[in-house]
């Protein structure tokens, strides 16, 4: 089959795929909006990512206009980010009639929009009208295609009186045109003291040969790159491609020890639970519902030098069939008391201020063992953040262009995949 | 009239079938040849330049990993033939009125999902696991001791899931050899290791060469067992052709490394052919 | 192929002399072979074990007693439920169709000299050996290529492309043994091809052309491979396991397993009693 190359121009022909997008939204009789997320594709690629929030209220108007309530909504999200009973969702049907389908199909950023890009692109319907992504690499790719729709703030009234002011400001997404936050969280260390024997505090405990095979890295390049950069002294939002080379140098470091069992996903949690690991890179709010459901002991910190802050985000796809309901669950989440319960639940830095008040309230209500236990989730710093932790967080990278991204993937993608 | 339409039944008959597999088998890979040959980033589309780079930079990325996966394939394929050659002779030989018996059991694994047999074993070989832990507890193992993400385990995941391809091969090659042929090597005073030396062994190589050809192809293809019981020391080509293609949609990329692990098993496959003679190789692809 | 050659009818031999002399030998062999069996079945038992495990948390790995539970609550998991019905569909429809066109290729095959058979023989080899990783990879290649999006149907194309080799093989197999004195003789009764076909021929191969669906069935529900490459945000019966182990095997996954695997062996056991005693009725 590679004997007879085929005649260049007919692979041109079968191969153009930008061209091939706008024709399918012709196609589909969304002529307008094809031109529209035609000319930002274009402008996206030569201005700086983000800019794409100027040309919103028109698209706003356009996209939304005819949209009208089906009854239900697909929603995609990461595992451990729900009570499995979904009280809220219940609450939501009972209160709008809407039912939900709520499935945790996200776990690693890349692998999702990989298997959604095609469909995307095409204009299919990705079988779901609400998602949660992070702010991370694909954020951008997922923007900058016009995958996302534009969301209405005439339909989100609850996020405009409840969400925290800062989320507005987020570099990833001024503004909140394509995207508002599902939950924060912070990436740190978990840890088992049974096995480890002493409690942990700082990044230098990850490369400690003391815990030789049973250290876990996340495999995600950004999450992995940040601990290097930090346990090199170096500031992940703030980096340059030189210091990348230096958060790389760390990072093989650790590996060619051994100290570094395996890179991981979502399952570093199972990892860690199954004792393969004792000390790993973890999501904050994870560990704290894996203690709950199993009755494990693992252990968070933020370490000394540093941990990350991330924002998942609700966003709707463009393709979606129920966009109008998917909005309106947006907003669900945003009542002080839903935004509580899961709060209370999940544990996960709350976009909602005003539920901490709401939870000690209720907490107060309680007795006994629930009642610390309420507490604790009320006044956690995980949950509710204070300026002595905010302090030591940092952002991810940040890329100013596609070949910057490149640069980094090669930087550090040979370390997790060799 | 009549002629005219006899001739062209088989075509009709062949026609929706091949058609299909034209569409969906042979297309797909000038699709893929093209896409190895294109530019950009999946944001803002790739475009098809001739980029040759594309083959120099996975040569130069991921060498490794091909060669690892060959080694893997080969380490597997020996102790394929060791596991399956013996079991496959009793059952030819001994296995009497019990023979179909014996290979169903054998074929057993094929009922239960590949996916979930693999995940099966590494609920077995898990670190605290009911293998690991009575080892541990009596002492006999060091308590850091693992065999999830090591290269014995990778290799056993492709054993396992590979074995009824070598066995099936070997038995039918072996079930063929008519006994009175070993029973005349006796007669003409041959011992039992000359008799199997010069007779059967002869006889049963077409089947081992057929196992290797069946094992060794999906076993150096594959990104499951390295994934579910490997380690990022054991990433074989198949894991960063799936990752390049499902992960970070680098498809120039990984259309590349998916022709070279192509081109690297295809020359291998002739070069075995050519040294076992074509015609056996035909033989076997006849089958 | 190797389907083809297992239908085989074995061949009996005679009992061998010098079995006396070879015992120990033989004993070491059948042992050898035992443990062989064991060490496959091994992860089997444990995949069934476990769908008998009183778990309690999310996580279903260490053993905590034995219950029936599960198996009421086996379709509790909504979007499992889904997947395994989507594998389902896709299989079943992928094996029909796959068994029409791969019937349509071995018969001709096997009846007919014609040009391009030759061609066909090397395409339907490399759909049988290539690794189904460059399959999917090729697909996949395709369809982002073509703009086309993935779903239920490109999972559905991609099963049938790589049945239909399986079938035509198994179908060609049975064709080139059929006795063309039957049709002969209905042709000379006045049949035409067509009633020659359906009524002679037809029932003769259809034992293979029932094993082509079987096997073209199991391809397709058990395929995670060229499936994870085709399917977008589809999630069949092999991909929810796989994205569910990265949190932890629910119970209902072994339970299903166990189900699958149950079902496989019966029709297994049952059709192979059959063709055995269609053979002693013949």
């Amino acid at each position: 089959m590679s004997a007879s190359t085929p005649d260049p121009t007919f692979l041109r022909g079968m191969t153009q795929r930008r061209l091939g997008r706008r024709d399918a939204l012709r196609i589909s009789g969304l002529s307008a909006l094809g031109a529209a997320l035609a000319a930002c594709g274009v402008q996206g690629k030569a201005k700086a990512p983000g800019a794409g929030a100027s040309a919103a209220p028109d698209a706003v108007a356009k996209y939304w206009t005819g949209k009208a309530k089906t009854g239900h909504v697909d929603f995609a999200n990461w595992p451990l980010y729900m009570d499995p009973k979904h009280p809220e969702l219940k609450q939501f049907t009972k209160e709008t009639g809407i039912t939900v389908n709520y499935q945790e199909v996200i776990q690693e950023m890349g692998p999702w929009f990989a298997k959604v890009q095609p469909q995307l692109s095409a204009g299919q319907s990705i079988g779901f009208d609400l998602m949660v992504i992070t702010n991370s690499v694909q954020f951008a790719q997922f923007r900058d295609s016009g995958f996302l729709a534009p969301l209405d703030h005439s339909k989100l009234p609850n996020f405009a009186k409840n969400a925290a002011a800062s989320y507005s400001k987020e570099a990833f997404d001024p503004g909140n045109v394509y995207s508002v936050p599902w939950a924060s969280g912070m990436t740190g260390i978990a840890y088992d003291e049974n096995k480890t024997k002493r409690p942990i505090t700082k990044l230098a405990d990850l490369w400690d040969p003391q815990f030789k095979g049973k250290v876990g890295m996340f495999s995600d390049t950004q999450e992995l790159a940040n601990f290097g950069l930090l346990k090199a002294g170096l500031n992940p939002d703030k980096s340059t491609s030189a210091d990348w080379d230096k958060a790389a140098d760390e990072l093989k470091k650790q590996k060619d020890l051994g100290i570094v069992r395996n890179y991981y996903d979502q399952s570093y949690v199972d990892a860690l639970g199954k004792g393969e690991v004792w000390i790993t890179q973890a999501w904050s709010g994870d560990i704290f519902q894996k203690n709950l459901s199993d009755g494990t002991n693992f252990k968070f910190v933020i370490p000394e030098e540093g941990g990350t802050i991330w924002t998942d985000n609700m966003t709707i796809p463009i393709t979606a069939k129920a966009p109008v309901d998917a909005i309106t669950l947006i907003d669900f989440f945003y009542g002080v008391d839903i935004a509580a319960s899961l709060a209370n639940y999940i544990n996960y830095v709350c976009p909602v201020p005003a539920a901490q008040q709401q939870m000690r309230t209720s907490a107060a209500k309680l007795s006994g063992e629930d009642k610390t236990a309420a507490l604790q989730v009320a006044n956690s710093p995980l949950v509710f953040p204070g300026q002595d932790i905010y302090s030591k967080l940092h952002y991810y990278v940040s890329f100013d262009s596609v070949a910057d991204q490149q640069t980094f993937q090669k930087t550090f993608e040979p370390i997790v995949l060799s | 009239m009549n002629r005219v339409k006899r001739q062209l039944a088989p075509y009709f008959l062949v026609l929706p079938g091949g058609l299909w597999l034209l569409l969906f088998f042979a297309i797909p890979m000038i699709a893929m040849l093209s896409l190895s040959l294109q530019q950009g980033d999946v944001v803002y589309g790739y475009r098809f330049t001739f980029h040759w780079q594309n083959y120099t930079d996975a040569i130069d990325g991921y060498h490794t990993q091909l060669i690892r996966s060959l080694i893997y394939a080969a380490v597997g394929t020996i102790l394929l033939i060791a596991l399956a050659f013996p079991v496959a002779y009793w059952i030819a030989f001994y296995g009497g009125r019990r023979k179909p018996t014996y290979l169903f059991l054998l074929l057993l694994p094929f009922f239960v999902s590949f996916v979930l047999r693999t995940i099966s074993w590494r609920q077995i070989l898990t670190d605290e696991g009911p293998v690991l832990h009575p080892l541990k507890q009596l002492g006999l193992v060091p308590d850091s001791y693992h065999l999830l993400g090591t290269p014995e385990a990778v290799i056993g995941g492709l054993v396992y899931n590979f074995l009824p391809f070598m066995v099936l091969p070997i038995y039918v090659a072996l079930e063929r050899i008519d006994p009175r042929v070993v029973e005349a090597a006796r007669d003409l005073y041959a011992n039992p290791a000359l008799a199997f030396r010069k007779v059967i062994l002869p006889l049963a190589l077409p089947g081992v060469f057929a196992g290797v050809l069946m094992s060794f192809v999906p076993m150096a293809s594959d990104y499951v067992n390295s994934e579910v019981l490997g380690s990022s020391s054991t990433t074989m080509i198949g894991q960063v052709i799936q990752s390049k293609y499902l992960v970070t949609s680098d498809y120039p990329t990984a259309a590349a490394l998916s022709f070279i692990l192509m081109a690297v098993l295809l020359i291998g496959i002739f070069a075995y052919a050519r040294a076992l003679g074509t015609e056996d190789v035909m033989k076997v692809a006849a089958r | 192929m190797s389907v083809s050659t297992l239908q085989r009818p074995p061949v009996e031999q005679p009992v061998r002399t010098g079995r006396r002399r070879r015992f120990t030998g033989q004993s070491m062999l059948f042992l050898y072979t035992w443990l062989v069996i064991i060490w496959l079945v091994i992860p089997i038992f444990v995949m069934i074990a476990f769908a008998f495990n009183d778990t309690h948390g999310r996580y279903n790995q260490s053993w905590e007693g034995f219950t029936f539970k599960w198996w009421g609550k086996v379709f509790e998991i909504e979007d499992l439920t889904k997947a395994l019905w989507t594998s389902l569909i896709i299989a079943v429809i992928s094996s029909l169709v796959s068994a029409a066109m791969g019937t349509g290729i071995g018969y001709a095959l096997g009846r007919y000299r014609f040009r391009g058979s030759g061609t066909l023989n090397v395409v339907m080899f490399s759909t049988i050996s290539s690794p189904e990783l460059i399959m999917g990879a090729s697909l996949l290649s395709l369809f982002v290529s073509a703009n086309l999006g993935l779903g239920a149907v490109t999972i559905t194309i991609a099963h049938i492309m790589f049945s239909i080799s399986f079938v035509a093989a198994i179908v060609r197999a049975r064709v080139v043994t059929l006795d063309r004195s039957i049709e002969e003789a209905a042709a000379d009764l006045g049949a035409t091809p067509w009633t020659t076909f359906w009524k002679v021929t037809f029932p003769l191969i259809l034992p293979a052309v029932f094993s082509g669906i079987l096997l073209a069935f199991a391809l397709s529900i058990d395929d995670f491979v060229v499936t994870n490459f085709t399917a977008g945000s589809v999630t069949t019966f092999p991909l929810w396991i796989w994205g569910s182990t990265r949190v932890g095997l629910p119970p209902q996954v072994n339970v299903m397993g166990t189900m699958i695997f149950a079902a496989g062996v019966l029709i297994a056991v049952v059709t192979n009693i059959r063709s055995r005693q269609g053979k002693r009725d013949r």
